[in-house]
């Protein structure tokens, strides 16, 4: 192969003037970073809720969450951001769809909500999953005890799920973090972003994609010890996925 | 990767002298007449220096100088005939298969400049076009001051984004850039009034207006945000032999007058498949070009 490796390219100026490439690239994480938080802290949250509606006694409440998993997991994420944020503002109105294009930092926004969404439907899967992994006495039994259907899942059964459910959460919330490279389409200028800015200015794209892919190792890396840290934390002994 | 082309070479010595008092052919040419077959990398929506048209079959400005190359080379290697492989690239994937030698030649819009020229080589250039941008007629932004607090959109990791950056500072303009995955996504920008303005390649900007559902509702600056800027057939870097061949029969295409009508085809006519015309004639600079050649990536160079 004839490729002119350059890894000191990390240190030359970027012609953006925002310091060198590498900065250029930590520029990304940093956006990444939040785009992913805020991302999952929506996943968590909307799928918590979904997850449980649909395990609720409650036709309506089933069916609700039924079509609302099906709905944003049944269709790729680059198209849902991309309806999002072409298709959804030409809908609405014409003032609130003017209003929501000249929102600051529209594509963060929209990426970190939009991917946010998207995961929570797999998360209200996995919650789902979770509560009716459950032997269905526990549900019996707290029902015995006199607590409502919201105590009983306040006190017995989400505390069990969770716990269940934490393993395979991690990796929802690992997807999450890689699903953001997505938001370029909409240009959130993210770790993939920078990654495919540096190449196109510096031609070096090897080392671009080089440093992007070890940058996601490190983070994913990070998230996968700190979710260890919190199954051993909570974990109960005796109890399914205690020790 | 130096060990690969250290062995690379040994290889090419040992053959070299294998077929002693034979041509000594290295690198490309040599490959080319071993396989027979030369590779030409095209873009796929790059109008009109090579796309698709509606049988999926690559054209272009650029095509149709790169199979005058092949001709040359052709003519060069003294092959009864010469298989041309035609290899769709982006601007992704353009580095790594010219780097590991899927294509040869890469035909397309690629904007030859020094900070490039340290990872690949170009021939003459066949173009030249300076940063201008599109706005919406009813907007009426017709200077560069008018984009004072407005949103600006241009395609990530273009030249095009970094003159609007630097010209963002120098200005004083404080427009709120937006960067785009790429031109189609900016132009839809401005379409939809997420953006004011799109800044980009003139020609790039023509041919999106040529073939948008009106037409007429937008217009193309006058100011421009940078220098006319050289377009360039990429090659594989340190191939001096290949190189000379490319850029002879370059040189020999646009001096003797066939360029300026091949130009003019594309440029001034209507074209396939939607038969659009661009309405764009030579501009003096790239008719000097076309009479002195050049390679180089200064804009300063082209007057």
């Amino acid at each position: 192969m004839n490729y002119n490796w350059n890894w000191g390219i990390f240190f030359q100026p970027n012609p953006m003037g925002t310091g060198t490439y590498l900065d250029m690239l930590l520029s990304g994480l940093v956006l990444t970073l939040k785009t992913g938080a805020l991302a999952w802290i929506i996943a968590l949250i909307t799928g918590s809720i979904v997850g449980v509606m649909r395990t609720l006694p409650s036709k309506g409440a089933y069916w609700f969450g039924f079509a609302y998993v099906e709905f944003f997991r049944n269709m790729p994420l680059l198209v849902q951001l991309f309806l999002w944020f072409f298709v959804l503002p030409e809908v609405l109105p014409r003032s609130a769809g003017l209003w929501l294009k000249q929102l600051p930092n529209a594509p963060f926004w929209t990426a970190a909500i939009g991917i946010g969404f998207f995961m929570s439907a797999r998360v209200a899967v996995q919650l789902h999953a979770g509560i009716g992994s459950l032997p269905r006495g526990q549900k019996m039994a707290a029902t015995a005890l006199g607590l409502t259907t919201l105590q009983a899942y306040r006190y017995i059964l989400l505390p069990m799920a969770f716990r269940i459910i934490l393993p395979p959460l991690t990796s929802e919330f690992l997807n999450t973090i890689k699903n953001t490279a997505v938001a370029i389409t909409i240009g959130l200028l993210e770790l993939t972003g920078q990654a495919r800015s540096m190449q196109e200015f510096s031609f070096q794209v090897f080392e671009a994609f080089t440093a992007a892919t070890i940058l996601y190792l490190l983070v994913n890396a990070v998230v996968v010890t700190a979710m260890r840290f919190l199954e051993r934390w909570i974990a109960i002994p005796g109890y399914i996925t205690g020790k | 990767m130096k060990h690969f082309r250290s062995i690379g070479l040994a290889l090419a010595a040992t053959f070299a002298v294998g077929q002693a008092g034979a041509e000594e052919l290295t690198g490309t040419l040599k490959n080319i007449k071993d396989t027979g077959a030369i590779t030409l990398g095209f873009r796929d929506s790059s109008i009109p220096f090579s796309y698709l048209d509606d049988n999926q079959k690559p054209i272009g400005y650029a095509m149709d100088i790169c199979y005058k190359i092949v001709d040359a080379v052709k003519k060069e290697l003294k092959l009864d005939k010469l298989e041309v492989k035609l290899n769709p690239v982006t601007s992704a994937t353009r580095i790594p298969l010219m780097a590991n030698g899927t294509i040869d030649l890469e035909c397309g819009s690629t904007t030859n400049n020094a900070e490039r020229q340290k990872q690949v080589a170009f021939t003459n250039t066949h173009y030249l076009t300076a940063s201008r941008y599109v706005f919406k007629k009813s907007s009426g932004l017709k200077a560069i001051d008018d984009l004072k607090g407005k949103s600006v959109v241009s395609t990530a990791g273009t030249t095009n984004i970094k003159q609007l950056t630097e010209a963002n500072v120098a200005k004083s303009l404080g427009a709120n850039i937006i960067p785009a995955k790429d031109h189609a996504e900016a132009f839809l920008m401005v379409e939809t009034d997420r953006a004011v303005a799109f800044v980009m390649d003139d020609i790039l900007l023509a041919s999106l207006v040529a073939g948008s559902k009106s037409p007429d509702d937008y217009v193309i600056s006058k100011d421009a945000f940078s220098k006319p800027e050289p377009y360039g057939i990429m090659l594989r870097k340190d191939d001096a032999a290949f190189k000379k061949v490319v850029d002879a029969a370059t040189a020999a295409l646009y001096t003797s007058g066939e360029g300026q009508k091949i130009y003019d085809k594309w440029f001034t006519q209507k074209i396939p498949p939607k038969g659009l015309n661009l309405n764009t004639p030579i501009s003096a600079e790239l008719k000097n070009e076309f009479a002195k050649p050049t390679d180089s990536p200064n804009p300063d160079d082209y007057k």
